[in-house]
């Protein structure tokens, strides 16, 4: 299959004007993601991660540089509701129930209401949520609101999938499950996904390709591509070829901080 | 019933506080009564008569809840609910005056409060004048409203009952003004993502996370409402209403039939302000609130 770009960004500049001067979020970022991939962004706070993808998701507007998703502008992607979006926050409405919730985005969207009951039906099976739709949110672990989130995110099947330290405030544990869902989850559905994330085994596990970010100014220092095959049990982590790449990875964060101290 | 307990100790002490500052504030008049016929008072005579006194300064607790009586079971019972001696007819006028004016002070509370949110220029200006009409005593522009409002052949139920709403909008603009900005940055990107229509933010986000903030401020509202509706009824020389119940009472030295309407007023606010309360309730709980 040739591989097409789905996500290309050349030359990215995104500069916030504060109070204290201006602060360079993203500088020079070249990046592009074919179709399929899963590209995770990991780096330390202020390297401009989670900008760039709220700049892919036409949340953020660059300063200087180009980008396109899906062939177009990221505001013309965003008005076709090219991308499902995940934030660290499930940010379920209290009021609505789990169904209700997954619903929303397809009620902004004008489906008819048989379709919208077929598709919450069918994501909440792919997030292993059937028989929760009448819960409200506050009945569910932190996990499983997470999951019902990513079900949102999933019920219009956009093609991009823009994940932001999702699992970020989940314990351990249920992280690697949910690690190991999402995966199923890609293979399933062959989506793009760009996945955010503090953790540096998480990144190795889920990724086809891991970007090396660094702060001031926030910028690209290693792009990694992923030998590891596509099928991965858990304990994948246990390999020398898992351990090698976390160690390219961890390789590459501290020389972006040689910049620093 | 471990809530009750706490609220009936307080009760009692504000009785027993009521009963003694009775004693203390009528004893001078029961003196000089005495005096005036030559009689020494016992004590226990001296307590009797400060607490049965026809025109006592402060009414003890029985008297007021006598006169209470009196003035609403009583009539019922004696079938005459409507007279003009009837506490419940002069609810009445109050209370139509109060819900007139919470509905008008709500509504316009809430409109306020939406434009507020959605137009930056009504934001700027709206809000220092909402402040401002509030510093404005209350007791200084009823008289105005009700003068304005009969030069142009407006009067009874409406005059009062816009005294009313200029009292009970203030708190809804202000939570509902809150509550309307309760979404936080990533539940207005998340929508944004959806590309969702400004209307369809306020019909599905903004508006529903605002119930919990509007409730507290229509219950805030409604105290204020009728606080506006007696307030609109003392400087007309009205005669009708709790208002007229108190006024009359005080030109006439009637002050156990002042202390009653005081009671029916706070037993009406207590009420109106406790069904509110269980509208709130029915409604968080449909919006699957944990309670």
């Amino acid at each position: 299959m040739v591989s097409q770009p789905v996500i290309r960004a050349e030359n990215l500049d995104l500069t916030f004007q504060t109070n204290d001067g201006p602060v360079h979020a993203l500088k020079g970022v070249n990046l592009t993601i074919d179709k399929g991939d899963f590209v995770s962004f990991i780096g330390p706070s202020g390297c401009g991660k989670t900008t760039f993808l709220r700049v892919v998701a036409a949340l953020e507007h660059p300063t200087g540089g180009s980008i396109s998703v899906a062939g177009m502008s990221p505001d013309e992607a965003r008005r076709k509701r090219m991308y499902g979006y995940v934030f660290q926050a499930a940010g379920l409405y209290p009021w609505r129930t789990i169904r209700g919730n997954i619903k929303l985005p397809l009620e902004i969207m004008g489906m008819p209401r048989d379709e919208q009951e077929e598709r919450v039906e069918r994501v909440l099976e792919l997030v292993d949520l059937k028989g929760f739709g009448k819960k409200y949110p506050w009945q569910l672990s932190g996990g499983m609101q997470q999951r019902a989130s990513i079900a949102r995110a999933l019920a219009f099947d956009a093609e991009i999938l823009l994940m932001d330290e999702p699992f970020g405030a989940l314990d351990e544990i249920v992280r690697d499950h949910l690690n190991e869902q999402l995966l199923k989850l890609w293979a399933a559905t062959d989506k793009t996904i760009g996945f955010v994330t503090h953790s540096i085994p998480e990144a190795v596990y889920l990724s086809t390709r891991i970007v090396v970010m660094s702060p001031r100014p926030g910028r690209i220092t290693d792009v990694i591509e992923n030998p590891l095959p596509r099928e991965r049990p858990l304990d994948i982590r246990d390999t020398p070829e898992f351990l090698e790449v976390a160690h390219r990875v961890r390789e590459g964060l501290r020389a972006g901080h040689a910049y620093d101290d | 019933m471990k809530s009750v307990l706490p609220i009936l100790t307080v009760v009692a002490a504000i009785v027993v506080m009521w009963y003694a500052a009775a004693i203390g504030m009528n004893a001078k008049w029961a003196r000089e009564q005495a005096a005036r016929q030559g009689v020494e008072l016992g004590f226990t005579e001296l307590v009797a008569d400060t607490w049965s006194q026809d025109r006592p300064r402060l009414p003890a607790p029985h008297q007021v809840l006598e006169e209470l009586w009196n003035s609403t079971g009583a009539k019922i019972l004696a079938g005459k609910t409507w007279s003009k001696r009837s506490l419940i007819y002069h609810g009445w006028i109050t209370l139509s005056a109060t819900l007139a004016g919470f509905a008008i002070g709500s509504l316009a509370g809430i409109l306020l409060a939406v434009g507020i949110v959605h137009n930056k220029a009504m934001d700027m200006s709206v809000m220092p004048w909402a402040i401002a009409s509030q510093t404005i005593p209350i007791l200084a522009i009823a008289p105005m409203i009700i003068v304005v409002l009969n030069s142009i052949g407006i009067q009874g139920l409406i005059p009062k009952a816009i005294i009313s709403a200029y009292l009970s909008f203030f708190p809804v603009v202000v939570g509902m003004v809150k509550g309307l900005r309760a979404p936080g940055r990533e539940q207005l990107d998340l929508l944004k993502t959806y590309n969702a229509s400004g209307a369809q933010t306020f019909w599905k986000l903004r508006l529903p996370a605002s119930v919990p903030y509007l409730f507290t401020s229509l219950k805030i509202g409604m105290a204020a409402s009728l606080v506006g509706a007696i307030v609109g009824e003392l400087p007309t020389g009205a005669i009708r209403g709790l208002g007229a119940r108190m006024l009359t009472g005080s030109y006439y030295g009637q002050t156990i039939q002042i202390w009653s309407a005081l009671f029916a007023a706070a037993i009406l606010a207590a009420g109106l302000v406790g069904i509110i309360g269980m509208i709130e309730k029915l409604m968080l709980r449909r919006m699957g609130v944990r309670t």
